[in-house]
């Protein structure tokens, strides 16, 4: 089990592969399908973005709201692939890691070995577990769009598997042969 | 005639929307375990480790099992001898808006599908209402989630096609979803009805506890082999590998027009609520 904590280099990224289990720490950042949207809005009219990207990593997660006295409320990942649209740019202006669930599209796979991104999946749907990994939560921008804010996280151990690496590997297909290979 | 005050149908809806997204149903809890003690593939096994854990800590907690506390699906088995006081729709809606706010639960629901501005209350509900003889409410919250119901798929497929049909069209749905619907899946398929009655049996199939077969044998015997099937495909658990694709499925049919076979497969995950109250 590696441990990693964010902002991730380059090296970082490299050293990861489709398959691994890592405990991941530190700031994240959360958006999904609004908050993408008005990210590649403001790219294209040149504007400056309400969270940095060199480094960073995104989580595409809605929490819960916060109960009193918890930092966060339950807190899993969403469908990635929702989101594929937008992140060629992303990982173009420093993105390095993304946190979801499900398959990538192939412009995505490609673009994380031209820029070398990672890609993490959470566990699906075990949202109470992974509120525990979460130590603050902030909302920084457009609290409007409420579950679809972009927040900032602070990650303790998040338990996470390397579903794409930078050489193109796939932990989904990988897994799924595997077991197929073994289980005949 | 029986009165049930509409502020009854309120309080329940409320109560129902907090339980269905904390605490699920116990025949989803026992084939998660079985699953767990059962799946072959070591790295699936630990995944679904996890989901038990993950349901433990949500009810320890009260926190929400999955973040995606859904869209609140509601099914109203109305008594014909009953009379509601108060306006029913008003009063779901009004029973979801209290249970989403004060239950801590997200607000999933945008009020158009694309000017897309969350309505901030989960309102409102998706409402089924049957009428059925006596003087009874019977009250089913389905609160659904997304990742999965996104795979879902409907087809209308010619009576020559048949049940080699049916059983493409649902293993096709299953390897199009993949990792994408949070697996291991529940899957309600729907035969038969026509194009909106399909997708209702499918969904209605959400709510058949896990385990309990069809009663007509033939489509009990479809069930069984449709499931070895899916489990056959090596997804596996979060779509990482391994025997546990599915933790059960069910079919409900209905009849058809003789130019048609519709089918249907809405598609669910691993948290698969639903809670229901009579009163």
């Amino acid at each position: 089990m590696k441990h990693l904590t964010t902002p991730l280099d380059e090296a970082t990224v490299r050293s990861l592969h489709a398959g691994d289990h890592v405990l991941l720490s530190g700031v994240v950042y959360t958006a999904r399908d609004a908050a993408h949207l008005r990210m590649m809005e403001l790219i294209k009219a040149g504007r400056p973005l309400p969270l940095p990207l060199e480094g960073q990593v995104i989580y595409y997660a809605g929490p819960t709201p916060t109960p009193p006295g918890k930092p966060v409320g339950s807190i899993g990942p969403t469908t990635s692939t929702r989101m594929d649209a937008s992140t060629p740019t992303l990982l173009s202006l420093g993105l390095k890691g993304m946190i979801g669930k499900g398959m990538r599209g192939e412009k995505v796979m490609q673009a994380m070995q031209q820029y070398p991104a990672v890609y993490f999946a959470a566990v699906g749907g075990a949202a109470a577990l992974m509120a525990q990994c979460v130590t603050d939560c902030q909302v920084i921008a457009w609290e409007d769009l409420g579950p679809e804010s972009i927040k900032r996280l602070t990650l303790k151990d998040l338990p996470l598997v390397v579903a794409a690496d930078c050489c193109g590997q796939d932990a989904f297909r990988l897994g799924q042969e595997e077991y197929l290979k073994e289980s005949k | 005639m029986r009165v049930i005050p509409s502020s009854m149908i309120t309080e329940t809806i409320a109560r129902l929307c907090v339980e269905a997204n904390r605490n699920l149903p116990e025949d989803v809890t026992c084939a998660l375990c079985k699953a767990a003690d059962e799946e072959p593939y070591a790295a699936g096994r630990e995944l679904l480790q996890l989901l038990k854990e993950n349901q433990q800590i949500a009810r320890d907690t009260q926190m929400p099992i999955c973040q995606d506390t859904g869209m609140a699906v509601v099914f109203a088995d109305i008594g014909q001898d009953v009379h509601i006081d108060g306006d029913f729709e008003q009063a779901v809606n009004a029973g979801v808006r209290a249970g989403y706010t004060d239950g801590l639960l997200r607000k999933s629901v945008v009020g158009d599908p694309l000017r897309r501005v969350n309505t901030g209350d989960n309102t409102p509900a998706v409402i089924h209402t049957r009428l059925v003889p006596g003087n009874r409410v019977t009250l089913t919250v389905a609160p659904k989630g997304f990742g999965s119901e996104n795979m879902s798929r409907l087809t209308m497929l010619t009576p020559a096609q048949g049940v080699d049909g049916v059983k493409d069209f649902v293993l096709e749905t299953v390897k199009k979803a993949g990792a994408n619907p949070c697996p291991p899946m529940v899957l309600g398929i729907g035969i038969g009805s026509d194009f909106e009655g399909v997708a209702l049996l499918a969904k209605r199939a959400l709510m058949v506890p896990l385990g309990q077969h069809n009663v007509d044998p033939y489509y009990a015997a479809l069930e069984d082999e449709l499931l070895q099937m899916v489990n056959a495909t090596g997804i596996g658990p979060q779509g990482l590998g391994g025997k546990t694709t599915c933790l059960g499925l069910h079919v409900l049919t209905g009849a058809t027009h003789i130019a048609g076979l519709p089918v249907a497969v809405n598609v669910s995950c691993h948290v698969t609520r639903h809670q229901t109250a009579t009163l």
